[in-house]
């Protein structure tokens, strides 16, 4: 059974493990599982952004046939509001009760006022619009930079103030950077508020029976989701398990303990059924949480000759209305790499986290680092042009030079490894500037835009980012356990919760490599806390860099443990047993060894095995990494823009980017083209817009534009590969790289392109309006 | 809601027949009544393309259509296009140049893609990729699925 190979899986692009159930349509997602007497339900969601709940009256609605019940706020007798769990360290932050189901006022519209049960999913949504609520609107707060003035409307009255909390982040003498700075270039960065978009929406099935729940959600955090469920509803952690079935994305917008989760389990305990919700996409654009919306005022400041001397960023984060799990510190991601890929004196970050009448931000791909990296990226552009340089050239003499890694950065993170200009390098050996510019079709504006990146991932060392570190109410390593079973076949269970990123696969690989098997042979095991260790999900591009190499070092002990078996067995020395053509055999002596199978039947059935030892072959591991990862790269987008109508094509798009050692290059190329387009829907395409009145403009994918395959190129990717000290695999994330990286080559990209008719600078989103509006502004 | 309407219709080459709430919609029909989950909702408005099906060998979106309205046509459905060990030349595709990520748009991608290969067996990416515009895909920013119809085209 357990074949015998002398092949190495890593690094090769294998296909993925995880399609031909995907690709069949035998995949099971969280609405393709039912269970016998389910019931469904609805929620009633507030249409008001601000108001008090003068009175619910749900009679009609309960007398709707197949109405089982229907509950509110008051109702739902939880143990404490909505979780938050990491919070900025040092400061006060308010926080104010966020309740599954709104008790007394609704702060945003989608705030659900009721919950209703019923017998179909069909039926369900007509008694849920029975439901009828009155309430009595109370001013509504929307902008950020209006909310901090003066007598401004509050979003909480009882706060006073619409300031949720003040952060900062700095390091070196920003005073003196400035003082010694012939140019200063100031600008205003407004990063606006998007969607994760999953195309799977969010769905949740409780089923609380006999003193135990069984959660299944569409989350990218199962584990936290059991914790939080139990100490929400009171019920030992050992009595709930959650499971995340096939996930259908996430983007960040899953990693969240959401209403609609504590509500579904509340219900299913208080009727003694299971109870199923599926969100549609409104309900999803309301109620998912969003991300982005920053508004930055950012200060650089350089010598004549194009070094930097100082940068100062101040960011009004627009939390939303409530703080979930992660919000407020979110824009404090970004504070960490505030220094780019760029070796800056003087850094700091001032942020001010304010309240809005509008659904919570979190995290969304990249959280935080896109933003940052969108403040560094143009404004370093704008610099260019104002000392009069070229914009490479201004960026290669601020790299941080490849020699001085580990390099700790003005604020005191340091950077793992790097080499940014062999990033900018190998980008160039791709792409001819000169060339591009001088192809450019008539009529049309033509512009060239970089991003050169770095990111802060792989969450994370505990020690940092802990309770005494960084606030997080949890350590943030992740485990793994592998057993391989009588037959030499392997199971693997990650702590991971994949959804997409096709982790089933690239752990596989790992582990052949180390067994002398093959990746088919390796069923991975993940999204549920019922079965396996304990773990903490997949998000901030951790899966690989700590959820792998803690499967790696699982491995390792199995491993360990084989080759005592052998050496006992073969009647050698076990330092001389190693892995060779698929067996563990004596150094020397290739023919004669044994196969992972023949070692695990020893082990099994343990007849001859060393004095001492344990039979079975399975082993644990938890990995805490000492620092976080930190990928980098070069981006280069050309666009044409039409200055008749503002439409911008996206003509090449050209990437180089560096995750350590490839375990699977197909994998790695595929998470960049995801990222990328992601960051290219909102420099282009997406928005979620309030008006005033706090009506979420855009509450469908009709108006929330996300891109099409119409609206983008295909890309032309590359990479270097620089090992990262902090694991043994080398490898850092890719995740939300793409992401991170992109949205300022672009808008670089469309002011390069604007620059001759007059615009020098604007704000994402670029569309075809806002840049003719520009254009229309420049010439008068 | 009252009253029902019985539907029939050919599934996949199977004939089926149920009586069902006049407003169901053909998405729930194949997903609920008939247990063929492959197909995906992922909208509501007919942007996302997810829930991909052919009637009458022509690509629908099956979330905008009632199952009253597909009475007596012929449906084709992700499960219907390939099985273990003999996939559609689409899906091998898909599988080989790593055509999907989390999988949700998949079933629509590759119906929608056959779609367009019945009607235009070698089209140039440009084409391919204004097919596609109803199907909407988060994860893999359209590189390898235009990758992949072409490598379809091709074989």
């Amino acid at each position: 059974m357990s074949a015998t190979v002398a092949e190495r899986w890593v690094g090769k692009p294998i296909k993925r493990k995880e399609d031909p159930r995907l690709i069949m349509g035998r995949a099971r997602y969280i609405d393709d599982i039912s269970v016998t007497g389910q019931l469904w339900a609805a929620f009633v969601r507030s249409p008001e952004a601000h108001a008090r709940i003068v009175s619910i009256d749900t009679s009609a609605a309960r007398e709707y046939p197949g109405v089982q019940a229907v509950f509110t706020g008051k109702d739902l007798d939880l143990e404490a509001p909505l979780p938050m769990a990491w919070v900025p360290p040092g400061v006060e932050v308010k926080n104010p009760p966020h309740w599954a189901i709104a008790k007394d006022e609704v702060h945003h519209v989608g705030d659900p006022v009721a919950l209703v049960i019923g017998s179909d999913r069909y039926s369900v949504v007509d008694a849920a619009a029975q439901v009828v609520v009155e309430y009595d609107p109370l001013p509504v707060v929307t902008d950020v930079e209006a909310a901090l003035e003066d007598g401004a409307d509050l979003v909480h009255q009882d706060l006073g103030t619409n300031k949720c909390h003040e952060w900062s982040l700095g390091g070196g003498d920003l005073e003196a950077g400035f003082a010694q700075a012939d140019v200063i270039v100031e600008r205003r960065v407004v990063n606006h508020r998007t969607a994760g978009a999953a195309i799977e929406p969010r769905g949740v099935l409780a089923d609380y029976r006999a003193g135990s729940l069984t959660l299944t959600s569409s989350t990218q955090v199962p584990h936290f989701l059991r914790l939080f469920l139990a100490l929400q509803l009171g019920i030992s952690e050992d009595r709930v398990r959650a499971i995340a079935p096939e996930v259908g994305g996430g983007f960040g917008s899953k990693l969240q303990i959401y209403g609609e989760e504590i509500a579904l389990a509340w219900a299913s305990r208080k009727l003694e059924r299971p109870i199923k919700w599926i969100e549609t996409r409104s309900e999803g654009m309301l109620a998912t949480h969003h991300g982005r919306d920053q508004v930055a005022y950012v200060r650089m400041g350089a010598t004549r000759d194009g070094k930097i001397t100082a940068f100062h960023v101040k960011i009004l984060q627009d939390l939303g209305a409530y703080l979930m799990l992660l919000t407020p510190t979110i824009p404090s991601l970004g504070a960490f790499v505030m220094s780019g890929v760029y070796d800056i004196p003087a850094v700091q970050t001032d942020i001010v986290g304010v309240f809005t009448n509008k659904f919570a931000t979190d995290a969304i791909r990249g959280a935080g680092r896109p933003e940052a990296t969108h403040m560094i990226e143009v404004t370093i552009d704008q610099l260019a042009a104002e000392l009069g340089m070229d914009r490479l050239e201004l960026r290669r003499k601020n790299f941080i030079d490849p020699a001085s890694f580990p390099h700790e950065t003005a604020v005191g993170v340091t950077y793992d490894s790097g080499n940014y200009p062999g990033a900018l390098d190998k980008l160039l050996e791709h792409f001819d500037p000169e060339a591009e510019k001088a192809a450019a079709p008539p009529g049309k504006l033509r512009g060239i835009g970089y991003s050169t990146y770095t990111e802060i991932c792989g969450l994370a060392p505990s020690r940092v980012t802990g309770p005494s570190g960084f606030g997080l109410q949890t350590g943030l390593w992740e485990s793994a356990m592998v057993r391989v079973h009588i037959t030499g076949a392997v199971t693997v269970y990650t702590g991971t919760s994949p959804h997409g990123q096709g982790l089933e696969t690239t752990m596989a690989q790992i582990v052949a490599d180390k067994l002398g098997t093959t990746p088919d042979n390796v069923e991975v095991i993940h999204g549920d806390t019922g079965t396996g260790p304990q773990g903490l999900g997949t998000y901030g591009s951790r899966s690989t860099a700590v959820g792998a190499e803690s499967v790696a070092r699982a491995t390792d002990k199995v491993v360990d443990k084989a080759r005592r078996i052998v050496a006992h067995q073969l009647e050698a020395a076990v330092d001389d047993i190693e892995l060779t053509g698929g067996k563990f055999s004596v150094k020397g002596s290739p023919d004669k060894g044994m196969t992972i199978g023949e070692i695990a039947g020893a082990a099994y059935i343990p007849e001859n095995l060393p004095e001492g030892m344990e039979p079975g072959l399975e082993e644990l591991s938890f990995y805490d990494p000492e620092n976080f990862v930190f990928p980098f790269g070069a981006h280069a987008c050309v666009v044409d823009v039409d200055p008749e109508t503002g439409n911008v094509d996206i003509v090449r798009y050209v990437a180089v980017d560096d995750c350590g050692p490839a375990i699977n290059p197909n994998l790695i190329d595929g998470q960049v083209h995801g990222g990328i387009v992601h960051a290219i829907g909102q420099a282009l395409f997406e928005r979620i817009h309030y008006d005033e009145d706090g009506q979420l403009i855009t509450g469908t994918f009709v108006d929330y534009a996300l891109p099409s395959a119409a609206d983008v190129p295909s890309f032309e990717l590359d990479r270097t590969e620089t090992p990262s000290p902090v694991n043994s695999l080398g490898v850092k994330g890719v995740g939300e790289a793409g992401t991170i990286a992109a949205s300022a080559a672009v808008t670089n990209a469309v002011i390069d392109a604007l620059r001759p008719v007059g615009v020098n600078y604007m704000n994402m989103p670029l569309s075809p309006m806002r840049i003719w509006e520009a254009i229309q502004e420049a010439k008068s | 809601m009252a009253g029902s309407v019985r539907v029939s219709m050919t599934v996949n080459g199977t004939q089926q027949s149920a009586e069902v709430e006049p407003r169901l919609l053909l998405v729930h029909f194949l997903r609920e009544t008939l247990g063929l989950t492959g197909t995906h909702v992922g909208c509501d408005t007919s942007n996302c393309g997810a829930c991909t099906v052919h009637l009458n060998g022509e690509a629908v979106k099956s979330c905008t259509l009632l199952a009253a309205q597909a009475d007596g046509a012929e449906i084709k459905t992700i499960e219907g296009m390939g099985q273990e060990g003999a996939l559609h030349p689409l899906q091998e595709a898909f599988w080989e140049h790593h055509g999907l990520q989390c999988g949700y748009c998949t079933p629509g991608m590759i119906m929608a893609s056959a779609d367009l290969l019945q009607r235009n067996p070698k089209p140039s990416e440009q084409e391919v990729r204004e097919a596609l515009a109803g199907n909407l895909c988060r994860c893999t920013g359209y590189h390898n699925i235009v990758k992949a119809v072409m490598a379809a085209a091709e074989s």
